[in-house]
């Protein structure tokens, strides 16, 4: 929509071909920290680099009600039954606003799910795992609800605006998710041996794959550095995953339950923990799709999306009824 | 062994919202839209907190150290006083709405009555729940017309939930010696007098859904005294195994 009115004498970025004054511009307002709003100019490679991140985001939201959804008409008390529906209900309202955040870059919601449904747009692996006991529940809000908040928080901050308020919205709730699952942990491990025990195999079964989350190693993410430079990255994948694992281990500590890794320890120099060697084949292989759940999940979806048709089908008829009959 | 018809009344309510509350979130995930989820979801969160406090109460009242979860999750089938429309299976949209919608449209007119009676335990938690309960009648109602006046497929769906359902309706209305004897304690409402206020709501959404009322059915009843469907059985199985499988356990 821009290319048309190109005057020619007007100097193009050489890759892109975008008008350079509009491109530099563009650079230095998100140097400078401000909010780009949907009807400002942006690199065509800005919009669907974050189109791509928001809807994978919200696709993950989604995806993510079905582990725990897998327990709420099991959850041992009333309290928690209702907390845990309650949880649930906040991931999908996470994945309707970074939903409308994509729309105004131009996406359509039918379009992105579409995309969901079809496997070509991906979503947070670790919702491919399993969620075999009642402490997985425990576990997903106190390790995978913690891991988003250490990728959400910064983002509160980045560039694009519609983005970075969704996210404050996000990050109020989610703190409060990995609080539910940390007492959730908290009550396991005070419990008796077979609830210490769930405990502690929720945690060897979720500890890896939640530090899988912060996604490949710095080395192995190509993007990074332009994402970085965009603001729609704050930190890196390796710096964010090393705050998680200091923020966390000491919360292990606190319930008496042991972190499935031999390689860590305390180092006094880097005032860090060093932590062992994490394994990407696997990751990659969950990524690919050769997850426990994968199947099951977007099968899930898929089966929820096309039993509702007369659903959906049903309110639009109604819908254009009134409106007749309004007209009339 | 006699009951108390003060407790058995706490207990009964609790159990309506319990089961229909658990059912509701079975939708979880699974729903039409995701708006339509959340909306189940939060119907689902308001009758399991309406359980909670009437179980608490039953639970007070009955002063045998049982508490809301003791009674949700350590009483067998016989024990549970729910109506038996609440227990039907979800099934697909239609039937869920209309089992909402019958059931709303019900407590609604209940707890409007019994935000009345004299024993504030009940008044209290009837008059706070009145808003919630509104607010379900209405949702439901709108999904209702909004379904009967659609499509044709949606329509016939319509007819079919209706079909079933409607038979269980006369159940809500019943009055047995217990619930008199929880009028003249203060705690229960007259039930069978919310009847024509109930058919005038009723045939009000019918005729604006385009549904035709369904003739009387033949009633299907016993919730009230444990004799229930099979369906029951297989959703207490689900929702209580955790504790049962733990029962020394805190959580
Ligand atoms: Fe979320
Ligand atoms: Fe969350």
């Amino acid at each position: 929509m821009y290319t048309t009115e190109l005057d020619k004498s007007r100097p193009v970025d050489l890759q892109t071909g975008e008008p350079k004054d509009l491109v530099d511009a563009f650079e230095a307002r998100v140097a400078a920290d401000e909010f780009i709003e949907p009807k400002d100019w942006m690199p065509e490679a800005y919009r669907k680099t974050l189109i791509r991140q928001i809807s994978q985001h919200a696709h993950s939201e989604i995806i993510g009600m079905y582990p725990e959804g897998n327990w709420i008409t099991r959850a041992p008390s009333l309290q928690r039954k209702a907390i845990l529906l309650a949880k649930v209900q906040d991931e999908g309202g996470h994945g309707l606003y970074l939903y409308c955040a994509a729309e105004t870059l131009g996406a359509s919601r039918d379009e992105m799910v579409d995309a969901l449904h079809s496997g070509k747009a991906k979503y947070s692996t670790i919702f491919n795992y399993p969620t075999l006991t009642w402490a997985d529940i425990g576990a997903i809000g106190w390790l995978v609800d913690g891991a988003a908040i250490m990728n959400q928080v910064p983002l509160q901050r980045t560039s694009y605006g519609p983005y970075a308020r969704a996210m404050v919205r996000v990050c109020k709730e989610e703190s409060f998710h990995q609080r539910q699952g940390y007492s959730i942990m908290l009550a396991l491990a005070e419990g008796t041996d077979a609830q210490r025990r769930m405990a502690q195999d929720a945690l060897n079964r979720w500890w890896w794959p939640s530090l899988m989350m912060f996604g490949p190693p710095d080395d192995a993410s190509p993007n990074t550095e332009r994402s970085m430079r965009w603001r729609i990255k704050r930190e890196t994948n390796d710096e964010l995953r090393q705050k998680f694992v200091d923020a966390t281990v000491p919360q292990a500590e606190l319930l008496g339950l042991s972190i499935p890794d031999p390689d860590l320890t305390w180092n006094e120099t880097r005032g860090a923990y060093d932590f062992g060697d994490i394994d990407w084949s696997e990751f990659y292989a969950v990524v690919k799709g050769e997850g426990m759940c994968a199947k099951e999940r977007i099968t899930a979806r898929k089966k929820a999306w096309d039993d509702g048709a007369w659903v959906r089908e049903a309110a639009d008829a109604y819908e254009a009824k009134k409106q007749a009959r309004n007209v009339a | 062994m006699r009951q108390d018809p003060i407790m058995q009344s706490a207990l009964r309510l609790g159990d309506d919202a319990l089961i229909l509350g658990q059912r509701l979130s079975e939708w979880c995930g699974h729903a039409p839209t995701i708006e339509v989820d959340l909306s189940l979801a939060n119907l689902g969160l308001d009758l399991i907190g309406q359980a909670m406090h009437f179980l608490g109460l039953a639970g007070d009242i009955e002063g045998q150290g049982r508490d809301a979860d003791t009674l949700a999750f350590f009483r067998t089938d016989l024990d549970f006083t729910n109506c038996l429309l609440v227990e039907q299976p979800n099934g697909d949209f239609a039937q869920t709405m209309t089992r909402q919608w019958l059931y709303s449209t019900y407590q609604q007119l209940l707890f409007e009555a019994m935000a009345g009676v004299e024993d504030a335990r009940f008044a209290e938690v009837a008059d706070k729940a009145l808003k919630e309960v509104r607010y379900h009648a209405e949702l439901s109602a709108d999904w209702v017309i909004r379904l009967g006046d659609g499509t044709d497929v949606s329509h016939q769906k319509m007819v079919d939930a209706l079909g079933w359902l409607w038979r269980f309706v006369p159940e809500l209305f019943q009055m047995d010696e217990l619930d008199s004897l929880a009028v003249e304690a203060g705690v229960g409402v007259d039930k069978a007098a919310l009847r024509p206020a109930y058919d005038a709501a009723i045939n009000a959404v019918f005729e604006e859904a385009k549904l035709t009322r369904p003739d009387d059915q033949r009633t299907l009843t016993g919730g009230r005294h444990g004799h229930h469907s099979e369906h029951l059985g297989h959703l207490l199985a689900t929702m209580q195994h955790i504790p049962r499988s733990h029962p020394d356990a805190r959580w």
